[in-house]
């Protein structure tokens, strides 16, 4: 295999990973704070791709040219409008169920899942269908040492990156951060600390939903396209990362987001390279498989989330 | 005799509903049904009705079976209210196996329609490659959906709560990326499925009976009942039996449980595989009664429905599952405008009923532990 076509495969596999970590953060963040799985979550972010591609229309209408400040505004509005979504779901679905067996939680937010799909496919015109997504960034390619590297690639790499570490040092750093930790640790004893319990949740599943809606707009601006079905496969992937990193631990999500896309490369790339007979198109078929034999062999994930029993 | 009644208004609207032909009948339907419902309830009929339904058992159960007889007869030769009526009994089925897993033992499985997937594909592969007698191959499909689930079992096992969860998604989600991908079992196209065959008697041809025919899913109606009974008297006798209290204390409390001596696992593992044998064998019952199948027809999102119908039904409730599966199945054929907005309004009506009447529409009952009432020790 040609270094090129290397470099391409891994520019492709670490932005995949990117993205399924940004989504994986909120699977994380939400089961932080509430122990709760909000299964909505890859489709509150395909509502904020969709969202996205409403706002771009919006500034051709209004006549705004300049593709930094289109994007400017689609992002500051799907941020708006997922965190809004994820906390609207947070407050009439989630907390609701608090006392209920986890079972329900999990079905509400699979249902709300659902609704927002169904909508989206329904209410979007032509919503069925790919909608094609704006390429905003620059298209130019740099050529470093005999390799190409597309610009756009490498702004949505390093923006990705600095979200991920801005998310970071939010939750290490800031009062917030500190606060949500406190009710992921205890939710009691931060209320008794005078910490508002509501509306640290609240907040929490708004900054979840935005992030991954970030990731939404990202991979819309790196496919170029989006459908209305993207969120289902994107929501269960996420899971799936976040489950095999060890739920509530924002690093296991960054791996497990990682090394989900380094499976799907394996299982797209080396292995018919190695079995002759072996379809890349089996690509998810093997990394879930993979997803699968780790989880039994780590049940709770790779970085295990600290539990005890209590009788 | 509130029983009598109340079986003999079941069954005129289960037949009203599976014969409306228009939209306007339909919603005539929900009325009449809305108003029988709230002056049952204000003549404390209900109550009386649910004291009498818990004490004869089997009396219930009976008249269940009478009913469905009736609606084949009154239905003989329309093809597509028995079709609905064989599906709304496999589907029933499946979800018993699926309520020994949810509801008794308590571990989750969203992947109900792949396990249903995999009873229907052993079943086209075999009946279309090999001279297996039929009944065989139906065993066999169930017995596939339990192998393949043997595979999930350590890390089915091993997991709990959500990283369970995501044992049985991400299985869901393989399952269906393979038959996309894989040619020999049809790929996106599908499989045929031959029809259903038993010494010399081939189900998918109508009959004469007494002078009248019958549409030959009058068959499959008739074969799905068996089945379903069978399923039905199979959970009832686990719950009933030391293995069903077993499970119901795991589920409740596993510290508990294992300080009494029960091995946990083991009850797990009797509940997987006995839940997706059920499964599988209603899945390769529903292959052959429609002749044909494909990856789409066994998506997570089809598993979703079948856990709704649970959820609907009432966990852990057996007879629950069949009022649940009759209204999915059956309001989204007959109210043609909304099969568009389909998934919509099941996610909606799944929520309210999540946020609103979270214990489906039959809830399970406490254990009796002393089935004959007059020689109830509580009493």
């Amino acid at each position: 295999m040609s270094l090129d076509i290397f470099s391409q495969y891994l520019i492709n596999c670490l932005m995949l990973g990117m993205i399924y970590a940004m989504v994986a953060v909120g699977f994380t963040l939400f089961f932080g704070v509430l122990d709760v799985i909000q299964f909505a979550h890859g489709d509150v972010l395909m509502a904020g791709g969709f969202g996205a591609l409403v706002a771009y229309a919006a500034t051709q209408a209004v006549g705004i040219a300049n593709s930094w400040v289109q994007l400017l505004l689609m992002v500051v509005s799907t941020t708006v409008m997922t965190a809004a979504l994820g906390a609207l779901v947070a407050r009439f679905l989630v907390l609701p169920l608090r006392n209920a067996p986890p079972l329900n939680t999990l079905l509400i937010t699979l249902m709300m899942g659902m609704v927002l799909r169904e909508a989206v496919r329904l209410v979007y015109p032509n919503g069925s269908n790919p909608q094609p997504f704006p390429s905003l960034l620059p298209h130019d390619a740099w050529r470093v040492g005999g390799l190409d590297l597309r610009v756009d690639s490498l702004i949505l790499l390093v923006v990705g990156l600095l979200l991920i570490a801005g998310l970071h040092l939010l939750i290490t750093r800031s009062k917030l951060g500190l606060a949500i930790r406190a009710v992921a640790q205890d939710g009691e004893t931060a209320r008794v600390m005078g910490i508002n319990f509501n509306r640290i949740v609240l907040l929490t599943f708004g900054l979840g939903s935005a992030m991954g809606a970030l990731g939404g707009v990202m991979r819309g601006l790196y496919y170029t396209e989006i459908t209305f079905d993207v969120g289902l496969l994107l929501g269960v992937i996420g899971f799936a990362a976040a489950i095999l990193g060890g739920l509530g631990n924002l690093y296991g999500a960054i791996l497990g987001g990682f090394l989900f896309a380094v499976l799907q490369a394996i299982g797209a790339v080396a292995l018919p390279v190695l079995l002759p007979d072996f379809p890349s198109a089996y690509k998810d078929v093997f990394a879930f498989t993979v997803v699968i034999v780790l989880i039994g062999w780590k049940p709770t994930g790779l970085i295990a989330e600290k539990t005890s029993e209590r009788v | 005799m509130p029983l009598g009644v109340a079986m003999l208004v079941l069954l005129a609207l289960s037949w009203a509903l599976l014969g409306a032909e228009t939209q306007t009948e339909v919603f005539g339907l929900f009325g009449v049904t809305a108003v029988i419902a709230v002056i049952a309830s204000r003549l404390k009929f209900t109550e009386s009705l649910g004291r009498v339904a818990v004490e004869h058992e089997r009396a219930v159960s009976i008249a269940c079976v009478v009913g469905i007889l009736i609606l084949m007869a009154l239905f003989h030769e329309d093809h597509f209210p028995l079709l609905l009526l064989g599906s709304v009994l496999l589907y029933a089925t499946a979800c018993l196996g699926l309520n020994i897993q949810f509801g008794y033992v308590g571990i989750v499985n969203f992947a109900g329609a792949s396990f249903f997937g995999i009873g229907a594909y052993t079943t086209a592969v075999l009946a279309s490659h090999t001279a297996m007698p039929h009944l065989l191959i139906l065993a066999a499909g169930g017995v596939m959906a339990a192998l393949v689930g043997c595979v999930l079992l350590l890390p089915v096992l091993r997991t709990r709560g959500h990283y369970g969860a995501l044992v049985t998604i991400a299985f869901a989600t393989l399952f269906r990326s393979f038959l996309e991908v894989n040619d020999t079992l049809g790929g996106p196209q599908g499989l045929k499925i031959p029809s259903l065959q038993f010494f010399g008697w081939d189900l998918g041809e109508g009959l004469i009976f007494g002078g009248v025919e019958f549409s030959f899913y009058a068959n499959y109606v008739f074969f799905a009942l068996l089945l379903c009974m069978a399923a039905y008297v199979c959970v009832r006798r686990v719950e009933r039996s030391w293995l069903g209290v077993a499970m119901d204390m795991v589920r409740t409390d596993e510290i508990a449980a294992s300080v009494f001596g029960i091995s946990i696992a083991r009850q797990k593992i009797i509940a997987f595989v006995l839940g997706n044998l059920l499964v599988g064998i209603a899945g390769a019952a529903y292959g052959m009664m429609t002749n044909y199948i494909a990856p789409n027809n066994f998506t997570f999102a089809d598993s979703l429905i079948l856990v709704s119908m649970l959820l609907l039904g009432g966990i852990g409730n057996p007879l629950g599952v069949f009022p649940a599966a009759a209204l999915i199945l059956i309001l989204p054929e007959k109210l043609q405008f909304i099969q568009e907005y389909r998934f919509l309004l099941y996610g909606t009506v799944i929520i309210f009923i999540l946020l609103f009447r979270a214990q489906g529409l039959l809830p399970r009952g406490i254990r009796r532990f002393f089935p004959c009432a007059e020689n109830d020790p509580r009493q």
